[in-house]
């Protein structure tokens, strides 16, 4: 009976120890809510380490889509949102959440779709005209869902149609970009999707590009430090030392230096 | 060479989040099951059916549990544990806390069936049967420990709500296959399954032949 106790409290000892021997937390950190199109085309893996060689600051990111992003904001459980949709944005500062919106870089969306083009998409002459085109045709359609930034400019692009999109060619896939990509080429059906998404996704199958280029697919990114009136634990001093860094020269930069396959991903907004 | 550091950094703190919620869901899950298995209280029934219920506990509802415990706009929010490894320990606890009680209670029940005469001629209260009773329903207790490993170190939908999936500090082998997924790295992602099915192979057979050594050796 005593061995058993015995090694009860081993076990129970160990499970202590194991827990001590976490890391000890970083002196510093801040923690960015943003989207899963930065974080998936690996933008982040190539400016962070820029700015933590800059200020000793490390930024861990949690990717959600634009909407939970902003949430998490609200709750108070990141220092900086970087995401992209401005509407969204603008309420979030509006509210009181967030501070200040600042504009940081830009890509664009494409409409991606199979190559053989069966609703006829390269011909349309818009963004919307296209989007009518796959909904006339009543050709798959595979859409985000979750009121993410992609989510929403498809909404907007939609309403530009004059479309209601409902019905058995709609596929509301209520997951990320690359989930809904995924099954879009699975399908195959046509998808609203970021560039820089595309670009660095690597399961394409029939999907190409076919539509792109009007002025309605640009996509731009703000970054808000969450408002420490709010919440008194936001660490405002080195989450604004983040933003005033990337749309800095040097944040700026680091942005256009990163690519994909030779082809830059993201446009720095600042001139 | 770096991506190797990485690999093995996510495959360290997989095994670190999971076995410490193994030891501390068996910390608290064996003397409770056991308790539970000696006890005689009303709405017994009741306890035992929602442990039993809770082994079914989406781990996607236990993360959000957790998760809106501990963020900043919760009960615990001043604890800053949320997207933490610290955080998906207790995400992964409450997972197996279930599994471990609900099996404990019932081999304790057996055993406490078989042999209650004999260690209460032997002036043994229930209380302290308890090491006893567990002492020798250790072999089958091993298997609901690593039921419950496997529950925890399968699932993605807790780790990823309260950890973050924050690359270096709470990417695991489960969050890191996900973001592969929707990358469309379908290769990588299916590599990193396979490292993870053979770790977990490893760790069964390690137990299975340990516990065919005590049964050997004590049994």
């Amino acid at each position: 009976m005593t061995h058993t106790r015995r090694s009860a409290l081993l076990g129970f000892a160990s499970g202590l120890a194991m827990l001590a021997a976490l890391p000890a937390v970083a002196q510093e950190f801040i923690i960015v809510a943003s989207t899963t199109s930065t974080e998936n085309s690996g933008l982040f893996g190539h400016i962070l380490p820029m700015f933590q060689a800059e200020t000793g600051i490390e930024v861990r990111v949690v990717s959600q889509g634009t909407g939970q992003a902003l949430e998490t904001g609200r709750r108070g459980d990141a220092d900086v949102v970087f995401v992209h949709a401005r509407a969204q944005e603008e309420a979030f500062v509006a509210e009181g959440y967030g501070v200040q919106r600042f504009d940081v870089m830009y890509n664009d969306f494409v409409i991606v779709g199979p190559a053989d083009d069966p609703a006829g998409v390269r011909a349309a002459d818009s963004a919307a005209a296209a989007m009518a085109a796959i909904a006339g045709a009543g050709a798959s359609f595979a859409s985000r869902g979750d009121d993410s930034g992609t989510h929403t400019a498809e909404k907007g692009l939609w309403s530009a149609a004059g479309i209601d999109p409902a019905g058995d060619w709609y596929l509301s896939t209520g997951s990320g970009m690359g989930a809904t990509l995924n099954t879009a080429a699975q399908v195959p059906a046509y998808a609203l999707t970021d560039r820089g998404t595309w670009l660095s996704f690597a399961n394409r199958g029939p999907l190409e590009i076919v539509a792109q280029g009007d002025p309605v697919l640009f996509n731009p990114y703000g970054i808000i430090l969450v408002n420490p009136d709010k919440h008194a634990h936001v660490k405002a001093e080195q989450g604004q030392a983040f933003i005033d860094w990337i749309v800095s020269e040097a944040g700026q930069q680091a942005i256009a230096s990163f690519t994909v396959a030779g082809e830059q991903l993201f446009f720095p907004s600042v001139q | 060479m770096a991506a190797d550091a990485a690999l093995m950094q996510i495959i360290g703190l997989s095994l670190r989040v999971t076995l410490t919620a193994v030891l501390v869901a068996c910390a608290i899950g064996l003397p409770l099951g056991a308790a539970l298995a000696l006890a005689r209280f009303p709405g017994r029934g009741a306890v035992i059916v929602v442990f039993n219920a809770l082994m079914g506990l989406p781990p996607v509802v236990a993360g959000l549990v957790v998760y809106l415990m501990l963020s900043r706009s919760g009960p615990l929010g001043d604890l800053a544990l949320l997207f933490t490894p610290e955080a998906m320990i207790l995400a992964q606890t409450v997972l197996i806390l279930p599994i471990v009680v609900s099996l404990t209670r019932s081999v304790v029940e057996d055993i406490w069936a078989e042999y209650r005469e004999q260690l209460q001629s032997l002036g043994a209260s229930r209380l302290r049967a308890v090491p006893t009773l567990l002492w020798d329903g250790r072999v089958s207790l091993l298997t609901g420990v690593l039921a419950g490993f496997g529950r925890a170190s399968a699932e993605v939908g807790a780790v990823l709500i309260v950890g973050g999936n924050i690359a270096g500090h709470t990417r695991t082998m489960t969050t890191a296959i996900t973001l592969e997924t929707s990358r469309g790295n379908l290769g990588l992602a299916v590599a990193l399954g396979i490292i993870l099915l053979a770790l977990t192979l490893t760790l069964n057979a390690v137990a299975w032949g340990a516990g065919q050594w005590a049964r050997g050796r004590l049994g």
